[in-house]
């Protein structure tokens, strides 16, 4: 038969035994005990009658876990204000590194800087001719780097979708509206509204906006603008109609549907029309898409109606936006 | 040009589009396209990697009508198809494995938001192995961080929620130190297409011109992508990340993504500023510093938790620490061994997330080493593979673990003056990688303790199963278990082809 050895507590292999069986608190001591505020508290029980006899004993120990809690809270409080320090002169180096290297780039503006190269040449003197738009930057964005475009559009996709993910209300599912009814009464109850100087100002703009938003959107290929700045302005336009005339009006024509519906065909337009102009390119076929004369509303390719879709999910996105950080779903 | 070459593409394509279309769909149909794509995006991989082997080189792909320094350009070679592949196979398991458990942590009417991000990130990732264009890199690296964060909060329990925050705060400081090395490398060089980069970059270390901003970026862009995929001074958002999302995120995020950043990080290496010269610039010091770091450190901490979700998140830091460790050698076998290791370690991981969901379940979803006592008995195969992939993690010979620290010790006996740092290290972390993995291994199969904790005591129709969910296994979890236990076994046990892959691929990277 085996012996249990008498030191068998405080062994080696009783310690590792009991780190095997999990029972370690690898925590014991590290912690604070007492709580944040905890050194003035009492011990629970230390006053009642049943404790008199371990009361000196109690105090003793409460006294020495609050010279040990005291000494702890001093060394927090010293690695925190060195961490501090340390993080400051950290940014102050990542800075001055920085700042050098800015010294050390090619001036702003140079004319024979490595970034006035073959690249923004042939941009800027073929690029009418390869896209048939007048507008460079489009141009840019939606015929040759085309596929970085559709990844950004991708970027704004995935983060409502997060963003619904989080915040969207679904009744009967969410776990919040479980555990937090109350989230039900969203901002709606506060309609209908009745703010006539904000209705009548709005009357007043939104056309404006509206008709300036879809202008811009239209006209990306030849002058300023395209889908996204153009989707922006018409984004904020449906804001304005919903905060001045409330919900109910604007789900007559925008609905959680609606916006689903433009999103899932703008960008399966966008992901169908450039693929076919990828899949054409890379295999040297014709796309036999005509760029129509430069200038014109309708001309440039594919780039008008990618400047739409663009436009679109850029609007849908801004608006779910607005309505899903405020109370109550779309 | 032969209809293969097109496969890059169209995988890339064929899994965004997806995501966009699963957007209108319900959560079950979501998950059937999301597979099904997977599949077929594995398959195309497959069909590349063999193209390029017996073609013997690598082609580019343009993105449109315009040729390279002007329009978006792809690459295909052996390197990528086989890491496409291999991601392709992980994702599969670690999607299929974990359906049961997203149903149970997905909102019933968010599911389909789920596949999405799984599409995205599956789009994001292949996009990062193929691209050839800096730019092209930087706007995927978005939404993989999106998608990521997305993954990360989907249980929507506060923890999650925190652990997405700081992953998300992490991740954007990551992203945006990228950003400022590309923009710098524009700057000075006027291209982000890798190639003619690279050709801009020789050219203006001939004249010697803007040396201290090449210095500059390479610093920036590496420290960028290691915070992103956690090495080891910057991976305090990795635990709790892995250990509070659901088990296919989980796997999906430590198994795969932190590896896409990895094989962007070494493809900059190679295709834009030149191994040699990045060797000379001693950056790779610093890398192999931290990774040694983290190989120590991630061992330890992961022996002090007592959660074993944390404790196989910690064993991730360490892991990532190997595969910089194995870059920062500075030398070709040490790169292989890298990348062997990245093919290791998504394989291995993926399947300690997803059998350890299955332990856990069976243990009323406690994840403590005092209540898993005795879960390798209740959940018999979810147990045996939790067993394959610890063994493999800790380097038993026929799995893959042993063959990656097999190539780490022989990388480092050609490179003098770091072969006596990376053996000690390699040793010691293995010493500490058996001591926490055998220990939870030991207490799977170890009666559970009773009287210590009500229902932690519950033996196999006890009263800790009725927490427990009713289908312990389901077939799909079985399935995904098998395979990854067989594609750890493949890569063990069928190495040399692997590395010469790998070998080949590295190659075709010049």
């Amino acid at each position: 038969m085996s012996r249990i050895r008498k030191d068998y507590e405080t062994s080696f292999f009783r310690k590792f035994k009991r780190w095997m069986d999990g029972e370690t608190d690898l925590l014991d001591g590290v912690m604070d005990l007492s709580g944040q505020e905890g050194t003035e508290e009492p011990v629970p029980g230390a006053e009642g009658t049943l404790w008199k006899e371990d009361e000196a004993g109690a105090e003793e120990v409460l006294r020495e876990k609050r010279a040990e809690t005291e000494k702890e809270r001093k060394s927090l409080a010293l690695f925190e204000r060195i961490y501090r320090i340390m993080a400051v002169i950290l940014c102050l180096a990542i800075i001055w590194v920085f700042l050098w290297t800015t010294v050390h780039l090619p001036p702003f503006g140079g004319a024979d800087n490595p970034a006035n190269n073959e690249v923004p040449a042939r941009y800027i003197e073929s690029g009418v001719r390869e896209t048939g738009a007048i507008n460079f930057v489009t141009g840019m964005i939606l015929d040759y780097r085309a596929f970085d475009t559709f990844g950004e559009s991708c970027v704004l996709f995935v983060a409502s979708c997060c963003v619904m993910f989080l915040l969207r209300m679904d009744k009967g599912s969410s776990r919040l509206l479980r555990e937090h009814p109350d989230l039900l009464e969203d901002d709606r109850l506060f309609e209908p509204k009745d703010d006539v100087i904000l209705q009548r100002a709005a009357a007043f703009l939104l056309p404006l906006i509206l008709i300036f938003g879809i202008y811009i959107v239209l006209n990306g290929h030849l002058s300023p603008g395209g889908g996204f700045s153009g989707g922006a302005v018409l984004g904020s336009g449906l804001i304005l109609y919903l905060e001045a005339f409330g919900f109910r009006r604007t789900r007559r024509f925008f609905t959680e549907k609606t916006y689903r519906r433009i999103t899932l065909s703008a960008l399966t337009f966008y992901c169908l029309a450039k693929s076919y102009s990828f899949y054409t390119g890379a295999n040297h076929l014709e796309s036999g898409i005509p760029l129509g004369t430069p200038g014109a509303i309708l001309s440039s390719g594919l780039i008008l109606p990618l400047n739409i879709c663009v436009g679109l999910v850029v609007m849908c996105t801004m608006y779910a936006f607005y309505t899903l950080f405020r109370r109550g779903g779309m | 040009m032969s209809f293969v070459q097109n496969f890059p593409f169209f995988s890339i394509i064929a899994a965004m589009f997806s995501g966009i279309v699963s957007s209108a769909l319900s959560g079950k149909k979501a998950r059937n396209l999301s597979i099904f794509v997977i599949i077929l995006t594995t398959l195309m991989s497959a069909a590349v990697l063999m193209f390029c082997a017996r073609t013997g080189e690598s082609y580019t792909y343009m993105m449109g009508h315009f040729p390279a320094p002007w329009g978006n350009e792809i690459r295909a070679g052996v390197l990528e198809g086989l890491t496409a592949l291999v991601f392709g196979v992980v994702m599969l398991w670690a999607v299929t494995g974990g359906i049961r458990y997203t149903e149970w942590d997905v909102e019933p009417t968010k599911q389909n938001l789920f596949y999405i991000m799984i599409d995205l990130m599956l789009s994001s990732l292949l996009a990062l192995i193929y691209t050839n264009d800096l730019f092209t890199a930087y706007v995927f690296v978005e939404i993989n961080t999106i998608a990521g964060c997305g993954l990360i909060m989907m249980r929507q329990t506060g923890r999650s929620l925190t652990a997405a925050i700081r992953y998300m705060v992490m991740s954007s400081l990551g992203s945006g130190l990228f950003l400022i090395g590309l923009s710098l490398l524009y700057d000075v060089t006027g291209q982000l297409l890798m190639t003619p980069a690279r050709e801009a970059v020789a050219a203006l270390r001939e004249t010697g011109s803007y040396e201290l901003p090449l210095l500059v970026i390479v610093a920036v862009i590496s420290v960028g992508l290691a915070i992103k995929s956690g090495l080891y001074p910057f991976h305090y958002w990795i635990p709790d990340t892995y250990g509070h999302a659901t088990p296919a995120a989980s796997a999906v995020l430590s198994g795969l993504v932190s590896k896409g950043y990895i094989f962007l990080l070494i493809k900059f290496f190679y295709r834009v500023m030149e191994w040699e010269n990045v060797i000379y610039s001693h950056i790779v010091n610093v890398l192999f510093l931290f990774g040694v770091a983290g190989m120590i450190m991630g061992s330890l901490q992961a022996l002090l938790m007592k959660d074993t979700r944390k404790m196989i998140a910690y064993s991730s830091v360490a892991q990532i620490g190997y595969i910089y460790m194995g870059i920062g050698l500075g030398t070709q076998a040490g790169m292989v061994a890298a990348v062997f290791h990245i093919f290791t370690h998504a394989a291995t991981k993926a399947l300690l997330f997803i059998s350890s969901a299955g332990l856990y379940n069976a243990s009323g979803g406690k994840t403590d080493y005092r209540s898993l006592r005795g879960a390798g008995y209740r959940n018999l195969l979810a147990g045996i593979g939790f067993t394959a992939g610890a063994m493999s993690m800790v380097g038993f010979p026929m799995l893959a673990g042993f063959i990656s620290k097999l190539l780490f010790a022989t990388a480092a006996l050609k490179s003098p003056h770091k072969m006596l740092i990376t053996l000690i290290a390699l040793a010691v972390s293995t010493v500490l990688n058996a001591a926490y993995f055998l220990r939870f291994v030991i207490s799977l199969y170890r009666p559970p303790q009773s009287g210590t904790d009500g229902e932690n005591g519950a033996f196999p129709d006890g009263a800790g199963q009725e927490k427990a969910p009713r289908a312990v296994n389901s077939l799909n979890l079985r399935l995904a278990v098998v395979c990854l236990v067989i594609l750890n076994l493949v890569l063990g046990l069928f190495s040399q082809p692997i590395v010469r892959a790998i070998e080949t691929g590295l190659a075709m990277f010049d």
